[in-house]
This record gives structure tokens, C-alpha cells and sequence, in this order.
């Protein structure tokens, strides 16, 4: 499941509106985001993330030289807001990422390489053993998911509120 | 398929590393090898022997009641990528906005500090600690000078920061158009129709029966009443959380409620919370903070001058001032747009291994905020018991409803459920009241702060917080307060000016919630 970003040209985007658009009142409910890829050569796009605002429906286009997501060329976005109440709408944070290397045994954690010797009587005895790309791959997911649980937890002492006893205090910070 | 596993794994992982580290954890480990020494539990099949006892103990049922609290309480993040703001407030402008009010009530409490020469925290002496230790029980005789100690907002100040919330991105042009509100919240956030309503809160529709109507004196009780006790009395024995919090969707029995409450919000009764609470008693004799003022201050406004509450004063002060010691209530800073107070050691300013939250909890009482507490006082006489009752109704409910957020929960979602459901459903109502002078959400902003506490009478208020706790969800106050209005419709209809308007919507202690809840979702044609 490991992923690579390719970096891409993000050509801004172009509001699609008969007329020019200062002198018009009125939203473009239509705006066209043209994606190209410059440094890297055709690729298999697996996956885009992008962080929405206010954008209501995307299509995209995709212009690649076989017929599935193998070796894409050009992307389109193509985003549409029909309500005249938003002021502006867009994706920011456009990201794109291929397959990573096949291998995984660079990211294998300790306890997968070294299993705890009581758990080993179990796995011999299991009838049919699991494949152990699915299986690594399942557990780089399940370790990445936890890391980033972890990192997000609110940093909370708990139980003690005072520093070594002391909770004299100057008066509240504001940043 | 593939979004939907990952989701399911990233729920995993997120439940599994919470209850890692809580007591229930190292309690399942210890009876696992307690289990060990049973006859039944062989080495061939260990895991599926111990998965059998503790089906049969019920452990696992608590194991099912914790993820079913976790699952209840703490909001998943909905994609791994998103930041943990995003988790405490989605929208920009709203967490702008909270931002902005915590600096001014932090600006207002620094002032008050400096103005009137009192520290911020202080360690008690001895001869103090003494004498404090002795009157722990009575500390409502006290009658210390707080005439110069000021709450430090109060729900109108609040009003006015929600009133000017602006969505910078959304057309709030002056022209008038088929999409103006005409209420006083301008921010376009997503409430339910009442289409929505009808479904989300099905089981107050008129076929089905309800504590609060169907058990009314005239009422024989073999047609609900009985059997919904026998039901509430099954469902205790099961000490199935999600079973009693559907359950509760139509009432609690007056002698079950305790109980049911206790294990919807999964708070045990366990030595170890007993201690923790000593714990904190010990912290409240040690220091005395300038919070504790404001909610001394606070009780002596509100909860000792209601005719219901004012017995119930010296519970208040002990649940008050341990949950300002509380740290354990830092963790819902991650679900809550709002963020603790951050103050550093006298002399080590800007560093930040001086670094503090005041108070220990973060939270800031304000004008009103013991009313949270005192209807817990009728259910819960033990302190811990009802320490611990409180401080989980806060971290789930209560502080949604001072908090700047979009979440459909949140004082503003409801504010704008309510304007609304008025303007759509009575629009001649609301139009009128507009004309004068008297905006609904004036008058309804404080009923709907307090959950409606000390505005009913207390059975019709724990009935109302029944349903609160059945759907997991405030909104229920919105919809009341619209009924409300409905109700006194013909009288209101009649007044001219915003204090009338406040007269005839005065007193509620007489009203029947279930009723005007049943009505306004099921009756009303609209």
C-alpha cells in the first residue's frame, strides 16, 4: 500500500463563463483545473487526495495512452458549484500518487521479523498460511494508522496539574 | 470496498489504542489469567476458552459497553490525512471565531486578576487546609465577600459573539432573496428539516408509548407503563449500554433513571473512582484557585436561589471545585472546537517545560454553569457517584453549548435549528415577533445554554435529558424550544414589545415537555 507523490504542474483555475469576468456580475459555477506531469513520464496513477472547498460535484478527465489508469498523461478537473451563495470554490492540497516499490521489507516492523516464541506453536499449526505480501502489507496499514493515532493525541498531563508541586502562576498566555 | 475496510481499520486502531490504556484493560488481562487456573479453560483451545469466559462473566459485555461509549463519544477522524483540528472544528471561520472568544475571555479573567490583586492560583496554608477540610460538607454556610468577583461572561455576551459569526466565503448581501433568514444567526450551517426530525426522533411519534404522557394518572398502566418498567428492569440486568440507551428514547422510570443513566454514560462504581475523587478533594484543599470564586459566585446566583436546587448547594461546591482539578477532562479538548487556558509558572514565563493549563481542566465556568449540575443532585446523593456523572454529561453534551462549532450539536446548529423550525413552521409568529423587537432567539438563547435547566420543573427536565441521552444528540432542545413558542403562540401573537414578548415565555415551570415535543414533531399540520 505504499504510495510515491509525482510531482505535477497545477495549471490555476480557469473559470469557464461567457464574458469577462470583472465586468460580469454573477459566479462561474464552472471552473476547469488543468493537471500536467512534466518531470515524470507516463505513470499508473493510483490514488489523488485533495482537501475540498466548497466545490459540490468533480469530474475528471484523464488522458493516458492505454485504456486504464496505466501511463496517464494529462488530468482535467473539472468542479462545479451551482449555488451563487459561495463566493469562491476550489481543491487545494491536489496530490497524486503511483504504486511504491513492490517490496516491503523496508518498512517490516520488529515483531513481524521476530515473532514472540510463544506464538510460533500457533502459526505451525495453522492449515493454510497467509500470503505474506497480503499480510505484510495489511500490517504496514494497520502499524501506519496507529503512528498516526499516536501522533495525534492530545499531549494532556495526566492526573498531576502542577509542576513539582508548584502551581503558582503567572497570569493566562494568549497565544 | 477498499475505502470502507481502511475506515474500519483506522476505527480499530483508534478504539484499541484509547482502551489500551484504561483500567478496563488491565482488569480483562488480570481475569484472563485468573481464568487460567479454571478447569474448563484447556491449552489446546485457549483463546476460544477465554473468549467463552468472558462471554459467560461478563466482561465482555463491558468490553462491548467501553467501545460502545468510545464509539458514542469520541468522533472518529474521517480521513488519516486530516489534521486534528479538523477533529475539534471542520470550518475555518469557526475555529477563528472560538479563537477569538477564548481570547477575550481570557483577557476579562487576567483583568479581574490584576484589577483585584488576587492571584490566579494559590497554595492553601495549613491552618487553611484545615479549616476547609472540617466545613467540606457545608460549604454553603460560608458566606464569603465575592461582591467584587464579576462571572466571567454570561450567556447574552455569547449571544452577541454568535449574532456576528460570518461565514466569509457565503453571500450575506443586503438584497433580500427566497434564501434570507430572517432570524439573528447568519451562518448557513445544515439542520434538519422536520421531515428529518420525524425520523431521527420516531420514537416520540404518537403511536408509541412514552413516560411523560402514557403514564399520566388517567392513563391505566397495563397499557405501557408496567411493561415498559419490566422492560427498563431487563434491561438494567443485561448491563447492555446501547440496549438502555435505545430504551431510554422513551422515558426512564423514576426509580430506574439512576441507574440507566449511570450505564448508558458506562460510570462504574469501582474503588478506583472513589480514590479519584478523594484525589481531587485533596487538590481543591491544597490550592485555592480564583475559578473557585466565580463558582461560588455562581451558585450563590443561580442554583441557591431556585426553589428546587438550593438544598442541593453544598453538592454543587463539592462537584464544582473537584472538576476544576479534574485533568482527565483535558481529553475532550480533542473533540471540542474550544481549547484549555495555557499559563506558565510564576518566573519561568515562555517556558515550556513551566508550561500549565488553568484551570487543571481547562474549562472556564460562567454565568449559569452550576445550573448543569444541580438536577444531578436529585438522582445522585454519594459525591463520587455523582462527580463522576456529571464530569461524562459535560464531556458529552454540556460543552457543546458554549463552544463555537458547526458540529449539528453544537449552541449554534441549534440556534439556527431553532430560528428555523420557527420561521418555516409559524412564520407569521416570527414575522410579528420581528417586527417588534422581540427576535425568538433572544429570548430562547438561555434556555437552550442550560439544557432548560432550572427553566421546567425538574420531572419534566430529566425527562427531556432522558431524550438527550436516548439520541445522543442536543437537538432535542432546539425542537423543544420552537414548541415552546408554538404553545404560546396566540398569546404572543397579541404582545407589542420584546419585554412583553419575555413576560408571556417567563414561566415554564408548568409546562409538559413529552406533550409539546409529541405535538410539534407529529401533530402539527404544516
Amino acid at each position: 500500500m505504499s504510495r510515491v507523490q509525482v510531482p505535477c504542474h497545477i495549471k490555476g483555475a480557469v473559470a469557464l463563463q461567457v464574458g469577462d469576468v470583472r465586468t460580469v456580475q454573477g459566479r462561474p459555477g464552472v471552473l476547469v483545473i488543468d493537471v500536467t506531469f512534466p518531470t515524470a513520464g507516463p505513470f499508473e496513477l493510483q490514488e489523488i487526495t485533495f482537501k475540498n472547498y466548497y466545490t459540490a460535484f468533480l469530474s475528471i478527465r484523464v488522458r493516458q495512452m492505454l485504456c486504464d489508469m496505466d501511463k496517464v498523461l494529462e488530468l482535467r478537473l473539472i468542479l462545479r458549484q451551482p449555488s451563487p451563495l459561495w463566493l469562491n470554490f476550489t481543491l487545494e492540497e491536489l496530490q497524486f500518487f503511483q504504486h511504491g516499490p513492490q517490496s516491503p521489507s523496508s518498512a517490516f516492523t520488529k515483531w513481524l521479523s521476530h515473532p514472540a516464541p510463544y506464538e510460533q506453536p500457533a502459526l505451525l499449526l495453522q492449515q493454510a498460511l497467509p500470503d505474506p505480501d497480503k499480510v505484510s502489507s495489511e500490517v504496514q496499514q494497520m502499524w501506519m494508522l496507529t503512528e498516526m493515532i499516536r501522533a495525534n493525541r492530545t499531549t494532556a498531563r495526566i492526573g498531576r496539574f502542577d509542576v513539582d508541586g508548584c502551581y503558582d502562576l503567572n497570569l493566562l498566555s494568549y497565544t | 470496498m477498499l475505502q470502507e475496510e481502511e475506515d474500519l481499520s483506522l476505527t480499530i486502531a483508534h478504539i484499541v489504542q484509547k482502551l489500551k490504556g484504561s483500567r478496563l484493560y488491565s482488569q480483562l488481562e488480570r481475569q484472563a489469567w485468573v481464568s487460567l487456573q479454571k478447569p474448563e479453560i484447556k491449552l489446546e483451545s485457549l483463546k476460544e476458552d477465554i473468549k467463552e469466559f468472558f462471554k459467560i462473566s461478563g466482561w465482555e459485555k463491558k468490553l462491548q459497553n467501553a467501545v460502545y461509549s468510545e464509539l458514542t463519544v469520541f468522533p472518529l477522524p474521517r480521513h488519516p490525512a486530516a489534521p486534528p483540528e479538523h477533529l475539534k472544528e471542520p470550518l475555518v471561520y469557526m475555529r477563528k471565531a472560538q479563537g477569538s472568544w477564548e481570547k477575550r475571555i481570557l483577557k476579562s479573567l487576567n483583568s479581574m486578576c490584576t484589577e483585584l490583586s488576587i492571584p490566579l492560583a494559590r497554595k492553601r496554608p495549613v491552618v487553611e487546609q484545615k479549616e476547609l477540610l472540617n466545613k467540606w460538607n457545608e460549604m454553603g454556610t460560608d458566606e464569603p465577600d465575592l461582591s467584587l468577583f464579576r462571572p466571567v461572561y454570561a450567556p447574552k455576551d455569547f449571544l452577541e459573539v454568535l449574532i456576528n459569526l460570518r461565514n466569509p466565503n457565503y453571500e450575506n448581501g443586503d438584497h433580500l432573496n427566497l434564501k434570507t433568514h430572517l432570524g439573528l444567526i447568519q451562518v448557513p450551517l445544515k439542520v434538519k428539516y422536520i421531515s428529518e426530525l420525524k425520523e431521527f426522533f420516531i420514537e416520540l411519534s404518537l403511536n408509541t408509548g412514552q413516560l411523560g404522557i402514557d403514564d399520566a394518572t388517567q392513563v391505566p398502566p397495563e397499557l405501557f407503563e408496567n411493561e415498559h418498567v419490566r422492560l427498563g428492569q431487563k434491561v438494567l440486568a443485561e448491563q447492555d449500554s446501547a440496549a438502555a440507551q435505545q430504551y431510554i428514547r422513551q422515558g426512564s422510570p423514576t426509580a430506574l433513571r439512576a441507574e440507566l443513566w449511570a450505564l448508558i454514560l458506562n460510570v462504574s462504581n469501582q474503588p478506583e473512582d472513589l480514590l479519584y475523587y478523594e484525589q481531587l478533594k485533596s487538590n481543591v484543599i491544597q490550592h485555592d484557585l480564583l475559578v473557585d470564586s466565580l463558582i461560588y459566585k455562581d451558585v450563590k446566583l443561580t442554583a441557591s436561589n431556585d426553589d428546587y436546587y438550593f438544598v442541593f448547594e453544598d453538592y454543587l461546591y463539592q462537584v464544582l471545585l473537584c472538576f476544576s482539578r479534574d485533568t482527565s477532562v483535558l481529553g475532550h479538548f480533542a473533540y471540542n472546537s474550544a481549547s484549555p487556558p495555557k499559563s506558565y509558572i510564576r518566573g519561568k514565563l515562555g517556558m515550556e517545560d513551566y508550561a500549565v493549563f488553568y484551570p487543571p481542566n481547562g474549562v472556564i465556568p460562567f454565568h449559569g454553569f452550576s445550573m448543569y449540575v444541580a438536577p444531578l443532585c436529585f438522582l445522585y446523593h454519594e459525591p463520587s457517584k455523582l462527580y463522576q456523572i456529571f464530569r461524562e454529561m459535560y464531556v458529552r453534551f454540556f460543552f457543546r453549548l458554549h463552544s463555537i462549532s458547526s458540529h449539528p450539536s453544537g449552541i449554534v446548529s441549534l440556534c439556527l435549528l431553532f430560528e428555523t423550525l420557527l420561521q418555516t413552521h409559524l412564520p407569521q409568529l416570527f414575522y410579528h415577533l420581528r417586527e417588534i423587537g422581540a427576535q425568538p432567539l433572544r429570548i430562547s438563547f438561555k434556555w437552550m445554554v442550560r439544557a432548560f435547566s432550572g427553566y421546567l420543573a425538574t420531572d419534566q427536565l430529566l425527562l427531556l435529558w432522558d431524550r438527550i441521552l436516548g439520541y445522543n444528540s442536543l437537538e432535542i432542545l432546539a425542537v423543544l424550544a420552537a414548541a415552546v413558542f408554538a404553545f404560546r403562540a396566540v398569546n404572543l401573537m397579541e404582545v407589542t414589545s420584546l419585554a412583553a414578548a419575555e413576560a408571556v415565555l417567563a414561566d415554564l415551570s408548568t409546562l409538559k415537555v413529552m406533550p409539546l415535543l409529541q405535538i410539534f414533531l407529529f401533530a402539527t399540520i404544516t
